[in-house]
């Protein structure tokens, strides 16, 4: 049994940092922009909130830094594709490698040097209950706010007006701006804030996982996490499964590794990419469900004026 | 605030002003950058970027870390021209190397002058077979090619770390994670002596050539454009739109896997863990910077390499981590994607209107 609960929460930990990536990036794509820069806003969050909260001593002044920080790198990206037209695979690219090197920059005198754990959120009866209390209330208050993050955008997709209007200029970007609606504004404001969104989940990688700067540390993860935004076919529920699924796979081959099955740790390392793979493809096989769900507009150029 | 109109036509003159705006700006911000970080600018730049070209050490270096950049943008050239999105270059370079390290050492310590063009051969076929697996999704169900060669990078990654502490580990190597060093006949021959110029560079300019005459003068270039400009149009030529997928997908992956055997055969001399350094993504830049023609492809290799060069000169002598140099070229690719704005759209001035 404890086995099975120090399982279920490792996955749990392991997955958080890919809900927040990837529920940001679904509504950026939602509103018909891929940014391919999810692993360089992940890791200029992981970086600057480690740093601050290392110097201010306050877990919560570190998450703001990365909230703004990545928000304001992605407003750069935003800014590039949307107002000067550049090529939004590039830029995303660009995004990515800038933000791997600034972040190892400005972390270089950090590293190696580790936090005190993350406050951990503890209402006393709650966590007390047997089993339960352990699987559900022993947890970092940032899983409950990815949890809550995911619902929110659920809502605001499907019950707002917003969200709709979000929606239909992902759909159809000239049919939303020949209804007056600000099609480069609305994109914008989703792009920072799938930015912040990645920011938070990087930050959740050197606060919470591992509480310390390693240079690197998001390993990959931004780009599982656009991964999981197919795997959901652009579902904010689904993106809950696709990432406990990963984080699943993650923590079970850590563990199978432990156990000494007799298989490289290289090859045991490689099956959330290959899995990722399979996925990728099983998902694409299904046109119907692609058809109805995913942004119609995705990685196309808007070209009218402000 | 302004307005962007697409132009007519293009000038010709954008080809070059483009990159040397973009190199202009990024040159500007990392002034700043090291302003910031309480360096002097000035010396700093000169470290990076100067010094390196001053030494004949230098210059050979220089040679070194263009010659896989170059052939990987090359490769890549073709399917961006095709807007076919090979990210995946990185793990083909590696699958290369490992291929044809294996093979090298295979025949060791037999010598004989068809080891070499044999070890090319199986690492073109590797990295042709490793960019054909999301060229086939990509073709078969419409998979992302972009995500599934990222993620085939990774994994080409762990397998070349699992092969180098597994099978291919050197016998009589302490159990160090790296195979053993190659023989004579499994290492390119020097152009300079006393340096590790090889003679892959002279290959690099080759292919350089034989591309730019292929897209100037054959029908496969013409192809090639085609399907960049539209897919729908490419059909009517008598092609099937997963024709420029494959295509792309095999020249990638095979320029790839020529530039991963040309490393370990050249510089590195064995296979180690640490052989994909980036240059798979780094090439991605050179290819945009190049302008995704040939001759360009040249020029902005030998500069990327030096931005390589210069982030080790800043590490030694500045004390600055050598991510300088991603940073420099992650600057670099933004400013050029912005300054290309300013050569397909025409920028207009237009009052700002009330309800803004």
């Amino acid at each position: 049994m404890d086995l099975f609960i120090a399982i279920f929460q490792g996955i749990i930990i392991a997955s958080t940092p890919l809900v927040l990536a990837a529920i940001g990036e679904l509504v950026v794509e939602k509103s018909g922009v891929l940014n391919l820069g999810v692993e360089g806003m992940m890791i200029i969050g992981a970086v600057t909130s480690f740093i601050v909260t290392y110097e201010t001593g306050s877990h919560f002044l570190g998450l703001i830094a990365a909230v703004i920080s990545a928000g304001l790198v992605a407003s750069l990206f935003g800014l590039l594709t949307q107002y000067l037209l550049s090529n939004q695979v590039a830029t995303g690219l660009a995004l990515t490698l800038f933000g791997l090197g600034l972040a190892s920059l400005i972390g270089q005198t950090y590293s190696g040097i580790s936090l005190d754990a993350f406050p951990v959120f503890d209402v006393y009866l709650l966590t007390e209950i047997p089993i339960i209390g352990s699987l559900l209330f022993n947890f970092d208050y940032l899983i409950y706010l990815s949890i809550i993050i995911v619902v929110s955008v659920y809502y605001f997709l499907n019950k707002t007006k917003l969200g709709l209007v979000l929606t239909a200029i992902g759909d159809s970007h000239d049919s939303a701006h020949s209804l007056g609606y600000s099609v480069k504004m609305v994109r914008l404001f989703a792009i920072i804030f799938g930015g912040s969104c990645a920011g938070l989940g990087g930050a959740y990688l050197s606060l919470v996982q591992t509480p310390m700067w390693v240079e690197n540390m998001t390993a990959g993860r931004g780009w599982i996490a656009l991964a999981i935004v197919v795997f959901a076919v652009w579902r904010p529920l689904w993106i809950l499964v696709g990432a406990y699924i990963f984080g699943g796979i993650t923590i079970i081959q850590l563990h199978v590794q432990a156990l000494g099955v007799n298989i490289g740790a290289q090859y045991m390392s490689m099956m959330p990419y290959l899995v990722t793979i399979v996925v990728l493809v099983f998902i694409s096989v299904n046109k119907n469900r692609l058809a109805v769900n995913a942004p119609n507009c995705l990685n196309k150029l808007f070209t009218s004026d402000l | 605030m302004f307005k962007l109109q697409k132009k007519e036509t293009i000038d010709q003159s954008s080809l070059y002003t483009v990159p040397l705006i973009a190199i202009g700006c990024s040159l500007i911000f990392v002034f700043i950058l090291f302003l910031l970080i309480g360096k002097n600018p000035v010396l700093a730049i000169f470290i990076i970027f100067v010094e390196p070209l001053l030494s004949i050490f230098g210059l050979s270096e220089l040679i070194v870390k263009a010659t896989p950049l170059i052939i990987i943008a090359l490769g890549l050239s073709i399917g961006f021209r095709a807007g076919v999105w090979n990210i995946g270059a990185e793990g083909q370079f590696t699958i290369g190397a490992l291929f044809g390290g294996a093979t090298i050492l295979a025949f060791y310590p037999t010598s004989g002058i068809w080891i070499l063009p044999l070890s090319f051969f199986i690492a073109i076929i590797g990295g042709i077979l490793w960019g054909m697996i999301p060229a086939f999704f990509k073709a078969r169900f419409n998979t992302n090619e972009i995500l599934v060669s990222l993620m085939l990078t990774y994994v080409a990654i762990l397998f070349l770390s699992g092969m180098v502490y597994g099978p291919l580990k050197n016998p009589d190597g302490f159990n160090f994670p790296e195979s053993r060093l190659f023989h004579d006949s499994g290492t390119l021959p020097i152009i300079f002596p006393g340096t590790r110029a090889h003679i892959g560079f002279l290959m690099a300019l080759l292919l350089a050539g034989l591309m730019f005459y292929l897209l100037k003068r054959h029908k496969f270039g013409f192809h090639v454009k085609v399907s960049g400009e539209s897919l729908r149009a490419l059909v009517f030529s008598g092609k099937s739109t997963n024709y420029m997928v494959y295509l792309s997908f095999i020249i990638s992956g095979a320029f790839a896997g020529l530039a991963g055997v040309i490393e370990v055969s050249g510089p590195v001399g064995q296979l180690v863990p640490a052989i994909p350094v980036g240059y798979g993504f780094t090439a991605i830049i050179v290819a945009f910077l190049g302008r995704l023609n040939p001759l360009g492809i040249c020029f902005a290799g030998l500069l990327l390499a030096l931005t390589y060069i210069g982030g080790e000169a800043a590490q030694i002598k500045l004390g600055l981590p050598n991510a300088i140099t991603g940073v420099f070229q992650g600057v670099l690719l933004f400013s050029l994607l912005a300054a290309e704005a300013f050569t397909n759209y025409k920028v207009t001035l237009k009052k700002m209107r009330g309800n803004f």
